[in-house]
Formats: C-alpha cells, structure tokens, sequence
C-alpha cells in the first residue's frame, strides 16, 4: 500500500544525508552453479553519477536487476537511502530504471507511457499532467505527446524511456545500456545531456555500461567488474592513470605492457629489466618492491614521445614505424622493438603538414617519463 | 528456371501472391455464388429438388425466374429469426466461456518454463487425434441420466435422483465449450507466448501491482489473440449443428441444426441456401467493422 514517496521537485537541493543513497554488503548471487555477482559491497552517494562497467557476463546487469528487485541476492543486503530493499519487490522501491531495451508500452501514447508511474501513485489528474508536461520539456519532446512507440526513432524512444523513468522523481535512476541503441553521433550528444539532467535533477543515476568511453565521459565514479566481483573503483581520471591490475589497463583505452623484472629500488625510484626492450627502464613506485621480482610495466600510448637524434631521455627504446592509423585529432603508431614487439604511441596532429611526418620502416627513439607509467603487479 | 523469374521479380510476386486469391474464388466464393443462385430458385419434388433459374431462351429471349419467396418466408416465418437469436446467443455464451476458461489456460503454458510449453500445447490438441462426432458422441454416456456424471454424483450421496443434463442447453454448452477450446487456446497462446516480460518488469518498476500489470499491459496486448480466438469459435458455432443435435433438446434451437433440417429432412435445397446466405452476411458484417475499427486504430495519431 505505501508509494514510494516522491522526491521534491527538481531544483531543490536534497537535505544533506548522511546514509549513503545505495549501500550494497557483500551481495552474492548466482545462476545455476555460477557466480553472475560474488560478494560486492559498494556504497554509492547521493547524486552521484556512477558506472558499472565491464564485458558482458561481468555481473553488471546482475547486480543493476538487484537494484530494481527483479532479481534477489542469494546472499547479502541492498540499502537505499538506509532503509534495507533486500526482499522489498519492485514496486515498492523508490527506483526507477531505464531499460535497454527502452520497454515502452507499444498500445500507449508517449504522454500516457510518461504518465503511467504517476498513475500508480495517486496523484491528481492537474499534477499529472503538469508533471508529463515538464518532462516531456525536459527530455525535448513535447511535440511528439500523441505518438505512439512504434512511430518513433530509436533517439525519440530513448528520450520518453529517459523521461518515463525520471517522472517519478525517483532518489535513485537506473540505466541499462542507455546509449547502446544509438548511433555514434546521437550517442555522444546524448551523453552530454544525460549529465546534464542528472546534475540539475540532482537524482542518483547508476548506469550499467561496457562503452569505457561512455563510462569515462558521464561517470563521477566507476566501478569495473570482472567476473562478478569489482576490479577496480575509481574516479575515471584515477582508472584511466592508474590502473590497479593488467585487467583494468587493457580494459580501459590503449596500453602498452611490458614483463619487466626488478633490479633495484631507490626511494619510489625503480629500476627495471625487460626481455622486450635493450635498456633499462625507470618507473615510480612507493610500494617496497625486492629485486628480481616480476611485474607488469604499462605505459598509455599518449605518454611515449619521441627522441630526436642523439637527444637523451629516460625509457629509451628503439623501434622502427610498421603501422600507421590516421585518426584525425591524432595518429597511432605501431613501432617494433628489436625484440619483435610492437608498441604503440600516438601523436598529435598540432599542425596541417608536419614538418617531418612519419614514415613505414622509419627508425625512431622513444622515450616517456618515469612518473607517467604504473607498475602493476596484479 | 531461375532467370525469367529473377529478371522480372514483379511478375513473380504476383503470382504468388494471386495463389490465395484463386484458392479464395474457387473454393469459397464460386460455391457461395452457387449457394446465392440456388437461394433464389423454386424447390419442387424431382430430383434435383430445384428449378433452374434459367427457364428458357427462345428467339434471343431469355426467361430467368428470380425466386425471392425463401427470404420472404425467412422473414414472415419467426422460427428463423427465432433460431438466428438463439444461435447469436449461444455463440455468444460459448465464447465468452471458451475465453473465460482458455485464457488462463494460455497463459499458465504462455508462462511456465520453456520445456513444458511444447508438451502442455500438445494436451490441448490431443484430443483432436480422435474424431469429432465420436468425442461429441462420448459426451451423451458422461452426461446422460445413468451415466458418468449422475452415478458418481449418487455415489457420492451428493443427489438422490439424476440430474437432467442431456438433451438440455447445459449439455450444448459443455458440448461446445469442450470441442471449441483449443480453438481458444492456441490463438491467445501465441499472442501472449510473444509478449515482452520486460515490460512487464517496466509497469513494476514503475509501481504497478502485479495484478494491475495484467489489467494494464497483459490484457490490453493480448487482445488480438483474443479477437482471434473469438472469431474461431464464434464463426463455427454460429452455424455448428452437430453438438445441438446430439446433447440438445427439442428447444435448443440453432440455424445449423435448421438448415440440416431443411435441407435432409425437407428436401427444400433453395430455403436451406437461403439460410445458409442470411446466415454468412450476419457472420461479415461484426468481421467487416473489426477490420475497419483495427484498420482506423492503426492509423498515425493527427
């Protein structure tokens, strides 16, 4: 019988609360005899924008359905804003979620999918309708009120699956793949305009994703998961910089790994040997490293720069261009050390005509810093 | 052989398309036509038991003999429209029970695990393995005075003489709902096998009780396996004669189980024809404003 209460309405700021909006201890649940989520907690704060991200499989959308209620943890607790969810059925959670599949009702109007929410909460017919008004001009569809699903576009869909799920005013908005129907061009404006919304509504959204760059560009926070269990949870700036194991490097943009062998530590100054390259290699690292361990030196395409003749630097290798992709704003090389391995570095394209582009089969110096690498052990 | 058909695709098409049409005007509208034709003619005691329309053509004079006196009688005579009335009725009836007791049914299988939903159809067609008549047939032993029913109810001690079911509308009724149930079933089957759960989990994220989900979502996108199934057992039952003949009564009055009459007992062809085309024009009109009312839903909203 009791609705979930409604939030104020949009502008408002939320009190300051001091229970997390989404707290999840240890949730495990499985299928058949595997693990789709395996012991994740996870705290996420009022307003936050934050991703899960990872493959498919992963977990992600597990664990965004435990969320909504449609599935049930095998174990563990959901708390939204500290009152426990766990057994609390869909209907009753102060949720909403955007589908993947958009899930409108094909046998109503864009206005009266927009309103069903709100029919279900008792609300006059005025508020109602005022409500789907402001809505519609929120998500810019106000023209399209009496059409139905089926004569919509794929953009149009995911504005009145936005706008129905937000109407609401739910505390915390889930998404399902949100932008995964939508083209390139409409998916980068869309994003745009998701953070837009969520950062004036001040609503929670938690978006289930395996587009990095979109989890990159939206997210305050991200989770990545693997396997059921969460890798890494960072801020994207501190993901994409420093990522805490090889996973979470290779998952997130370019990388170059490097098996590298320790020689000697000095400080957080340390010096490494690897079979791929002639030259030693310098890195930072506070952690007490013991010489002859093995780990795992990554190094993102953008940090490696290039040596001019006889220039001296740090992380000197040589290499010789194979590939080139020209992808406007940069261009990506493939060089090959002379141990047979291919590295990859990007410049960008500053100028029309470089004075001295880069050719195949050209001999080049590469370099980078010291402090723009990560030394990763897992 | 490829070629010709691959270099005119059009040509193509339309035959394949025209297949269905000439299947439709052989089978359905030339023996109507020929139904239309001996409506209008004179019944006489010969054999054929009826009088061509053309009478004679004689110095480029033709002499047709257009015979309206069997749908004047349908008029004059109140049995028909007695029988029209009650045929509406219990078509109606039956298809409003048929739908009552199929539509859980379809969606109990429409909605249990993927590996039962094959075998739990096959139970429902089943029984179509076995003749029609003999399982109308089957039905008098269960439903007469000393049969199944009656003994196992006096068994019990629940009545002390037979109930009368046999040869009254209640055994029409049984007759019809238990043969036309599959017809119920299978078109509403497919529609709600079909549905979306997703959306399903939409109305309830959205706050909607799970019993409001079917009243909102569920039923409303089933109603074209509803209208479906309604027609496949309206349509048949409106003229069904077989079960009224068999379980009714004296008073279980139907068109099918008239125009039987007429047309075995009587002999009088052009009457029974009469019937049969008063009885197809009732059966298209409710058909033509289904057409139309989809049609104009399916429009763009202005």
């Amino acid at each position: 019988m009791t609705q979930p209460p409604l939030q104020p309405a949009p502008g408002q700021e939320p009190s300051a609360a001091p229970a997390p909006s989404v707290c999840l201890q240890q949730i495990t649940k499985s299928f058949g005899s595997t693990y789709a989520v395996n012991n994740v907690s996870l705290e996420i704060q009022q307003g936050e924008f934050f991703s899960l991200l990872g493959p498919s499989g992963c977990g992600k959308t597990t664990l965004l359905r435990m969320l909504a209620g449609f599935e049930s943890p095998d174990r563990g607790r959901i708390l939204i804003d500290g009152a426990d969810m766990t057994r609390v059925p869909p209907y009753e959670r102060p949720v909403n979620m955007m589908f993947q599949s958009y899930a409108l009702f094909p046998h109503m109007s864009v206005a009266d999918n927009i309103a069903f929410g709100l029919k279900q909460a008792s609300m006059t017919r005025q508020l109602r309708t005022e409500r789907v008004q402001e809505m519609m001009e929120l998500v810019q569809i106000s023209a399209l009120a009496r059409r139905k699903p089926h004569q919509l576009s794929g953009g149009q869909r995911q504005r009145v699956a936005l706008a129905r799920a937000l109407a609401r005013h739910p505390r915390i908005l889930l998404l399902d793949e949100p932008l995964g129907a939508l083209d390139r061009k409409l998916r980068e404006k869309t994003q745009f305009e998701l953070v837009n919304i969520q950062q004036r509504l001040g609503t929670t959204f938690i978006v289930v994703t395996h587009d990095q760059e979109e989890a990159m560009t939206m997210s305050s926070r991200i989770a990545l998961m693997r396997e059921g269990q969460i890798e890494q949870l960072d801020a994207p700036r501190r993901l994409y910089e420093f990522p805490a194991t090889r996973y979470a490097a290779s998952f997130i943009g370019s990388i170059n790994l490097f098996e590298a062998r320790v020689l000697r530590q000095n400080g957080d100054e340390i010096t490494l040997a690897s079979s791929d390259t002639d030259s030693e290699l310098q890195a930072r690292c506070s952690e007490k490293m013991l010489p002859g361990m093995r780990l795992t030196l990554a190094v993102r395409p953008e940090k490696i720069h290039l040596l001019a003749d006889g220039e001296l630097g740090p992380n000197r290798v040589r290499g010789r261009i194979k590939e080139i992709a020209y992808l406007g704003g940069v261009s990506m090389y493939h060089a090959e050390l002379p141990g047979g391995k291919r590295l990859q570095f990007s410049q960008s394209n500053v100028l029309a005509l470089a004075e001295q582009p880069l050719r195949p089969e050209q001999d080049v110096v590469l370099s980078w810093q010291p402090d723009s690498c990560t030394v990763l052990t897992e | 052989m490829n070629i010709p058909t691959l270099r005119r695709p059009v040509s193509g098409r339309r035959l394949i398309i025209g297949l269905p049409w000439l299947w439709l005007g052989l089978f359905f509208l030339l023996p109507f036509l020929f139904v239309l034709k001996l409506s209008l003619s004179e019944s006489v005691l010969a054999q054929p038991p009826y009088l061509g329309l053309i009478r004679e053509f004689q110095d480029g004079m033709l002499v047709l003999a257009i015979n309206l006196g069997n749908y004047q009688l349908l008029l004059d005579d109140s049995l028909y429209l007695k029988a029209l009335l009650s045929s509406l009725q219990i078509a109606a009836i039956s298809t409003l029970l048929t739908l009552l007791l199929g539509y859980p049914m379809a969606y109990a299988i429409a909605r249990s695990p993927r590996h039962w939903r094959l075998p739990l159809m096959m139970l429902i067609i089943l029984p179509f393995w076995t003749s029609f008549l003999i399982r109308v047939y089957a039905w008098i032993g269960i439903l007469k005075n000393n049969g199944l029913i009656n003994q196992v109810l006096m068994g019990l001690g629940l009545i002390d003489s037979p109930l009368e079911i046999l040869h009254t509308p209640v055994a029409v009724y049984i007759g019809i709902v238990y043969s036309y149930l599959p017809f119920m079933v299978l078109p509403l089957y497919a529609t709600l096998v079909r549905l979306d759960v997703t959306l399903l989990e939409a109305a309830a994220d959205l706050g909607c009780r799970p019993w409001k989900q079917f009243l909102r979502i569920t039923l409303p996108l089933s109603m074209p396996g509803v209208l479906a199934g309604a027609m496949l057992v309206f349509i048949p039952v409106m003229g069904e004669f077989v079960i009224p003949d068999l379980l009714g009564g004296p008073e279980t009055l139907m068109l099918g189980k008239l125009m039987w009459t007429e047309f075995f007992s009587n002999k009088d062809w052009p009457l029974a024809s009469a019937l049969a085309a008063v009885l197809l024009v009732v059966l298209i009109i409710p058909f033509m404003l289904l057409r139309h009312y989809e049609q104009r839903s399916q429009e763009p909203a202005a």
